[in-house]
């Protein structure tokens, strides 16, 4: 992708496995994953509880050194680049966290809190920090003077706001929200999800958006990015992933999500994936799915599925969209 | 009201702290759960509504006491029957089912002995007995080899199977009432598919009376037979499911509807979020408690607080402008 | 900054509680004055300044030379003239006797902590963040330490040097590292994980900073509450030493040893006893309610309001 503002290439990730004895084999959480992201554009990362979706970001963010692969900004290398370029580098990508409160230092008043950013990469005098802190937080739709309070006065949304003040200050080119706004009441969601949106409109940024929730990053992404223990199964435009999903995964994860229309789905229709049956481990061999899939072959079982082009744009990690198994017919 | 309402609350009131300077989280809340359907209460966090659940289990701990009104369970009020009369029918008549699993199941007792513990407390039966239907009932609930489940600590599970253990304890002795507070939440969504869709087979086939609470409209939407909404500690609309979410009268309702991030909605569909925040209860506006956020408040909403009025059948709701037509769309 | 200063389209106004936030004096100063409005802590903090200045200034306060035996005048009731507090089995006078004594005591209490504190938590704080070898060594060398009754321990280390205020100080500070170090790890441990460290790596914090400026200060209030009890107990410890001879050396006594020494004549002056007994309880006490006082001060989640 000459084009991309950030490139990730086969990144991997494994940790060691909890309990001792026999059961102690590594965990991969993030195996072999590539993606890209164009200026301007979110993308949206959508998987359930252990997927590997944190771990992805923290990987991206150099918050954790990964086992293999690596993350390029621009063309230039970040996961390869020294201490110190890495750490100029981080100017350019900022995170903001699920738990807003706690994301925040305690002892820090809001407007150091913010500006910390800054403090942290020596940029600006104390003044200049304060003027910058004072001024984003308008920006996030708050007072100028609640730099002087400390994190805890303020309510769950509002913590959220001086979090994403704060992923601000550096003038990053790409934010991570990692389940940034799942904690959040709905009233209150909406509020920053549109917050979220005017500030990409303003200063032309690009977001990665991670969420267990497909209706909130369908609502903010350009693209999306469906996650199944530790591999991207599919990937493509969002409106193309969500009307016309490839991956057995997407599908049994769309059925699943009940529509706010009585009219339209009751419980009856919820589609029911195998869902008991996974375990956090996946298989030995084939397709990581498989022992959930409905659609199992003796190949899925055998063999780690191709990523295959379905559209431009439209990758699926699959052996029924591969070349001679339209799934289509299938289903 | 019919005869098949198995439990009406009349004016409940809980509030937590003194008198003055207290916290009324529960502020005159009125409704009637009949058997064989689902009631949804849905509301943003503080509004109530679990603290609503909790009254009607008699499981509110000091500092917060049920202040006023009546629980009616077959038209006798629980809050005037003593203590060991209301741990009976907890449990027994009300089963309930807690956001989450894990903390609500005792890490040190195994799946099968606290189901059978359940049981005993209201029934005089065996341990042996009771350890066997406890091996039944995870087998109803979908428990995939039960008997060998049965041995084993909370630890051991998924969330979904732990919350399907949760679920057998609530049925253990065929309640007439289940209550279910935000029993997904904690859940993945394809699990959670499979957790409503077994709440719901069982109270068809019980034929009991399912509270379920919920932050969740898509839930709502799935589940409910009735839904209550509830705002800063009232109930603002009852309606139908149907009308709630094709003919919603009260304008938090509307709002609420409007912020539904549904995996149908248009990216470029601008956001309406409801702006500002949930009153502080400690202090709640004068009038109409969502005056201070609604589009449509006129000075007689800050004046005087609405009650509930009937709109049709079945359909109340408590605002002052109810009967105009919003036109906010 | 290229931030445009004009609103974005989200309502603030709506958001943010109302009113202007207050602050009358610098944000550098009101965590002292959210401590003053704490009367039981101001108290206790006064207390302690009277004890300290009145070691301090023993020579000048006391008419009375604190080792002068005077026969004549044993077992002198508290209110002779004279001698406000009495005097003791030897004549002396219990005021001057108290007032020096705090030298010692005050020394032995407050020296050693503030010693194992600086160096439990450094310890502690390295071993929390690296985690690791690191973290297992010096926590098997801590539990080592901790494996011995902490008494024992510190009559161990006092026993082999030269009796002295001075071995007193190097022993209790060896025994109390550990307690110090054990604690600080745990808080420290409790501390990397929040996601406000992450935060700050994002940002481009190095270990050192983070320390410093994240953890750190986060850290220090349960250390710094944990001194303070321990000053008290450590007076109490420091008696201990003494009394075995291994402390300060006759006639120079600390609050301690007045009691050890008093108990044989208890029936007769129990004044003797009683006056450094209640000198050590309030000051213990003191040190307690000081550090409830500042753990409340040190958290901006408390001090305000």
């Amino acid at each position: 992708m000459p084009d991309a503002l950030l490139s990730v290439e086969g990144l991997r990730k494994s940790f060691p496995g909890r309990g001792g004895g026999l059961s102690r084999r590594a965990v991969r959480a993030v195996a072999d994953v590539s993606f890209h992201l164009r200026r301007g554009e979110t993308l949206g990362l959508v998987g359930e509880s252990g997927c590997g979706k944190s771990t992805l970001a923290r990987l991206v963010l150099h918050l954790i050194a990964p086992d293999g692969g690596s993350v390029l900004i621009d063309g230039t290398p970040f996961t390869g680049a020294s201490e110190r370029q890495r750490r100029k580098l981080r100017r350019r990508l900022q995170i903001v966290f699920q738990d807003a409160l706690s994301s925040l230092n305690p002892r820090m008043t809001v407007g150091v809190n913010i500006a910390e950013p800054m403090r942290l990469q020596g940029l600006g005098t104390p003044a200049e920090r304060h003027d910058a802190a004072r001024e984003l937080l308008q920006l996030v739709g708050l007072r100028a003077g609640d730099a002087a309070r400390y994190p805890h006065e303020f309510s769950g949304g509002q913590c959220q706001r001086i979090a994403i003040a704060r992923a601000l200050i550096l003038h990053p080119d790409i934010v991570v929200f990692d389940e940034a706004v799942s904690a959040l009441d709905v009233s209150i969601r909406s509020q920053i999800l549109r917050l979220i949106l005017d500030l990409q409109q303003r200063l032309g940024l690009s977001y990665i958006f991670i969420s267990h929730d497909l209706g909130v990053v369908k609502r903010v992404a350009d693209r999306i990015a469906v996650m199944y223990l530790g591999r991207i199964v599919e990937i493509g435009p969002a409106e193309d992933v969500v009307r016309n999903p490839q991956h057995p995964y997407t599908r049994a994860l769309l059925r699943a999500i009940p529509i706010a229309d009585p009219r339209r789905m009751r419980v009856q229709d919820l589609g029911l994936a195998a869902a008991d049956v996974a375990s956090q481990a996946p298989p030995a061999a084939g397709c990581a799915f498989q022992p959930r899939c409905t659609l199992r072959l003796a190949v899925c079982v055998q063999e780690v599925p191709p990523t295959v082009q379905v559209a431009p744009g439209h990758t699926a990690m699959c052996h029924h969209v591969a070349p001679g198994n339209a799934l289509a017919s299938r289903a | 009201m019919s005869t098949d309402v198995v439990l009406e609350l009349r004016g409940l009131r809980t509030r937590f702290g003194p008198e003055r300077g207290g916290t009324v989280a529960v502020d005159g809340v009125s409704f009637a759960l009949r058997r064989g359907r689902t009631t949804a209460l849905v509301g943003e966090s503080g509004s109530g509504k679990s603290v609503t659940a909790l009254s009607i289990m008699g499981l509110i701990e000091p500092p917060g006491h049920v202040v006023a009104g009546e629980i009616l369970l077959d038209g006798r009020d629980l809050r005037r029957a003593g203590a060991r009369e209301f741990e009976g029918v907890r449990g027994s008549r009300i089963g309930m089912v807690f956001q989450d699993p894990l903390t609500s199941l005792n890490p040190v007792l195994t799946f099968g002995s606290q189901i059978a513990e359940t049981i005993r407390a209201h029934e005089p039966i065996s341990r042996a007995a009771a350890e066997q239907r406890a091996v039944r009932l995870l087998e109803h609930v979908g428990v995939v080899d039960a008997a060998a489940r049965a041995q084993d600590y909370p630890h051991h599970f998924s969330g979904g199977m732990r919350q399907r253990a949760l679920i057998a304890a609530a049925i253990a002795c065929r309640p007439d009432i289940i209550i279910a507070d935000e029993p997904t939440t904690a859940l993945d969504v394809t699990v959670q598919a499979t957790i409503l869709r077994l709440l719901h087979d069982l109270q068809q086939e019980m034929h009991a009376s399912l509270l379920l609470i919920t932050h969740d409209l898509g839930v709502v939407a799935a589940m409910a037979d009735d839904v209550l909404v509830m705002y800063a500690g009232r109930v603002v609309e009852r309606a139908d499911v149907d009308t709630l979410f094709h003919a919603p009268r009260h304008p938090y309702t509307r709002a609420l509807l409007g912020c539904a991030t549904g995996i149908e909605d248009d990216r470029r569909a601008p956001l309406q979020p409801i702006e500002g925040m949930p009153p502080d209860l400690r202090h709640p506006p004068p009038g109409c408690r969502f005056a201070p956020r609604c589009r449509h408040a006129v000075a007689a909403c800050d004046a005087a607080s609405p009650a509930l009025q009937p709109f049709g059948a079945a359909h109340e709701v408590a605002c002052h402008r109810a009967a105009e037509v919003l036109a906010d769309a | 900054m290229d931030v445009p200063s004009d609103r974005v389209g989200v309502d603030g106004a709506a958001v943010a509680p109302p009113g202007e936030p207050r602050r009358p004096l610098s944000q550098r100063y009101w965590r002292l004055f959210a401590f003053l409005r704490d009367r039981t802590a101001v108290l206790a903090a006064v207390v302690l300044l009277a004890a300290a200045l009145g070691a301090v200034f023993a020579p000048w306060l006391s008419a009375h030379d604190p080792y002068e035996a005077d026969n004549l005048l044993r077992f002198a009731p508290p209110g002779t003239p004279g001698h406000l507090l009495g005097t003791d089995q030897q004549g002396r006078d219990m005021v001057a006797r108290l007032l020096w004594g705090g030298r010692v005591s005050l020394l032995v209490g407050v020296v050693p902590t503030v010693l194992a504190s600086i160096i439990g938590l450094a310890l502690g704080m390295l071993a929390g963040y690296a985690r690791g070898l690191l973290d297992q060594f010096v926590m098997r060398v801590l539990d080592v330490l901790l494996a011995f009754p902490m008494v024992l321990l510190a009559i161990a280390i006092a026993g082999v040097l030269t009796p002295g205020v001075t071995t007193e100080i190097l022993a209790i500070t060896v025994v109390l590292v550990p307690y110090v170090g054990r604690l600080a790890r745990t808080a420290t441990l409790g501390v990397v994980t929040m996601p406000y460290i992450e935060a700050a790596r994002a940002a481009g914090g190095s270990s050192p900073v983070i320390l410093a400026r994240y953890v750190l200060p986060n850290v220090l209030s349960p250390i710094v509450v944990y001194a303070t009890t321990l000053m008290g107990l450590m007076i109490v410890v420091g008696a201990g030493l003494s009394f075995l001879g291994l402390g300060v050396q006759p006639p120079v006594a600390d609050w301690g040893t007045m009691v050890a020494d008093g108990r044989v004549v208890l029936r007769r002056a129990p004044h003797v006893t009683v006056l450094p007994g209640v000198v050590i309880l309030i000051v213990s006490l003191a040190f307690n309610f000081l550090g409830d006082g500042l753990r409340d001060a040190l958290d901006p989640r408390t001090a305000r309001r």
